[in-house]
């Protein structure tokens, strides 16, 4: 343990408590509704918008985006806003009106299910496995970055810390299933949001408001070689690279994070998308991700600002603030919200911001739980290993047991995860960066097969496994500047080399999408189309009744609430331009 | 699903913030321990915003209970 200075006393236990009981609670209370598979694993089709949306965007707020953030906050300023307003807002914005549609009105079950009715099995299956060994790697290695995270600067027992926030987690997703996870997922919104508000307030005021914080920084960043403004602007200086902190120029930005890695994730990963999937409508269902965008704007001011103000606090040596650093002697980016909490909170709010960060963890956990318990029940058990028979009420029962007996093996399997990124976290973040690459292709495939009714599965298989090739190729001829570890790339040759990792993570999205567009319609046009156009009705938009909104009040329509969404993102990115 | 999640958030955010301001008037002296949060008693701030989402949470469950059963 470093020697943090952390002690928390009897109130702040007692917040977590109360938290942990309630979660564990709602669990309980939804046990009694799950009778059938469809309950458990699809939450029957009944959550109203506001709630789909807020777990929605909850479980997309997991704590590696909650420490990352923050710490790429401290690290690129307000740059860091790009993974928000034009890295995520435009793609919500798309899956709501154009796609939500096809994955809730084609009644597939999850987004590999979407592939096999739009193309066939091979494509399913390829994207199915991938998932499930993606979701149980990513929960894994959250779990361990929180473990990690306690056992560093609480003191608690990293083991322990593990298996007590797993065994909550698979506690209340067993009891549950999906709608557990959802309505949680609610909770922990509020909760993270309430709790780390202390830390903004408190460090905005420490800094003399926006303008003092303006003001305080611009000798630090002038010593870093920026112009003054750098850290608290978003496009200003993105006309090159080497001006910015980030590395990347304007363009890089726009197609490698607006467009392929935000529609990549956004539009195409079931963990998000399944909880549209749960909504009780085709219009609740439009309306998640939008609902879900509004508050997304925000989060840049819960959690990037305070990490701004974290560095102005690192160089400001009366405030006894400092980050721990790594064997290297590195800053440890990743620890800036924890630090700060200590920094600015009593005992009281501070069990409250730690509860927050438990509760982000967890919600980014249960996603990955429920996503992969479906994906595992559907799309691999019941195409591959026992398919449906005539008895639709048995069935139900044995896949109802099967969704719970995948929810325990997840878990154990995640926590197996956590204990490999501890003894291997190189191969674990290898991993992670090639699993992420395999977003981009994926969104090429089912753009083009909603949009185009004759891309066919032979086109789209190959275009997947071209891409992810690509990709991967592309990962291994380029490095990072200054990387020490063939993890970052390189360990076939060193072709090019990046400024920084992170427009590497750009360029190897951008070929993987194009790779994977390219070869699927080229492939489409060599290949037949073996399904009718009878069989693409609900799945393809030219084949497709439009869906429209009469009964619903105009301010309840998904147009009305996208154009308020943009026009938001608008304003805030001529804001902080 | 037959629950409405208001009910339950509005119930924990009462207590959580009942819990807080209580600790935050007890504690209000105490200047050693607020000197982190600028000398703002924020237990007692805090506490007070999250009972009255609290109760605003509760009271919409009310509604929405009362306007189902009738």
């Amino acid at each position: 343990m470093i020697d943090s200075g952390f002690v928390l006393s009897w109130i702040d236990y007692t917040v977590m408590v109360v938290y942990f009981a309630f979660v564990l609670g709602i669990g309980w209370a939804l046990k009694r509704y799950m009778k059938d598979a469809n309950a458990f694993l699809e939450a029957g089709r009944s959550m109203p918008a506001w709630v789909a949306g807020l777990a929605f965007i909850s479980t997309n707020l997991g704590a590696l985006e909650v420490m990352g953030m923050t710490g790429s906050g401290a690290k690129y300023g307000m740059l860091t806003t790009h993974f928000y307003w034009v890295g995520a807002i435009p793609a919500m914005v798309f899956l709501a009106l154009f796609m939500m549609p096809f994955y809730y009105g084609s009644k597939a079950r999850s987004v590999p299910e979407y592939l096999k009715l739009r193309y066939d099995e091979k494509t399913r299956g390829l994207n199915a496995i991938l998932f499930a060994i993606m979701t149980i790697l990513a929960s894994g290695i959250s779990m361990y970055a929180l473990a990690i995270l306690m056992e560093k600067v609480l003191g608690w027992n990293f083991h322990l810390s593990l298996v007590l926030s797993a065994a909550i987690v698979l506690a209340y997703t067993y009891l549950g299933g999906l709608s557990s996870a959802i309505y949680n997922e609610v909770l922990q919104f509020f909760i993270i949001i309430i709790g780390l508000l202390p830390i903004v307030i408190l460090s905005l005021k420490d800094m003399g408001g926006w303008q003092g914080l303006q003001d305080q920084l611009a000798p630090i960043v002038t010593s870093k070689g920026f112009e003054s403004d750098t850290w608290t602007t978003t496009w200003k200086y993105t006309g090159e690279a080497k001006s910015n902190p980030m590395g990347v120029e304007w363009y890089g930005i726009f197609a490698g994070l607006g467009f392929v890695l935000s529609f990549g994730y956004w539009c195409t990963n079931f963990l998000i998308v399944q909880r549209a999937m749960a909504a009780n409508s085709t219009t609740a269902a439009r309306n998640t991700p939008l609902i879900g965008a509004l508050p997304k704007m925000f989060i840049p001011f819960l959690i990037i600002v305070p990490g701004i103000a974290a560095l102005v606090l690192m160089n400001t040596p009366g405030k006894g603030f400092a980050l721990p650093l790594n064997e290297a002697g590195q800053p440890i980016w990743d620890y800036t919200i924890i630090m700060l909490l200590k920094q600015y909170l009593p005992a009281g709010v501070l069990g409250l911001g730690i509860t927050a960060l438990l509760a982000s963890f967890m919600s980014g956990m249960a996603g990955n739980v429920s996503a992969f318990n479906t994906v595992w029940t559907y799309d691999i058990y019941q195409s591959y290993i026992r398919p449906v028979t005539s008895d639709k009420t048995s069935d139900e029962k044995h896949y109802l047991k099967v969704g719970r007996l995948a929810t325990i093996f997840g878990v154990v399997v995640s926590i197996a995860a956590a204990y490999l990124a501890s003894l291997f976290g190189n191969i674990m973040d290898f991993l992670q960066t090639i699993f992420s690459m395999i977003n981009a292709p994926l969104f090429a495939v089912i753009f083009l097969g909603m949009f185009w009714k004759r891309t066919t599965g032979h086109a789209a298989f190959t275009g997947l496994l071209a891409g992810f090739t690509i990709a991967l190729i592309h990962h291994g001829i380029t490095f990072p500047e200054g990387a020490d570890t063939l993890v970052k790339g390189g360990w076939i040759c060193k072709f090019h080399t990046y400024p920084v990792e992170m427009a590497q993570n750009f360029w190897t999205a951008i070929f993987a999408f194009t790779t994977s567009a390219i070869v699927t319609v080229g492939l489409t046009f060599a290949t037949k189309q073996k399904k009718s156009n009878e069989e693409l009705k609900g799945l393809v938009y030219s084949l497709t009744p439009r869906h429209v909104e009469t009964n619903v009040p105009w301010y309840q329509r998904s147009t009305t609430l996208a154009i308020l969404v943009l026009a938001i993102g608008t304003i805030l990115t001529i804001w902080f331009w | 699903m037959g629950i409405d999640i208001k009910f339950p958030i509005g119930l924990m955010f009462t207590i959580l913030g009942f819990l807080l301001a209580i600790f935050g008037l007890i504690t209000g002296g105490d200047e050693a321990l607020y000197s982190r949060s600028l000398g703002i008693n924020i237990n007692l701030w805090s506490g007070c915003g999250m009972l009255a989402f609290g109760l605003i949470m509760l009271y919409l469950a009310w509604r929405n209970r009362k306007t189902k059963t009738s």
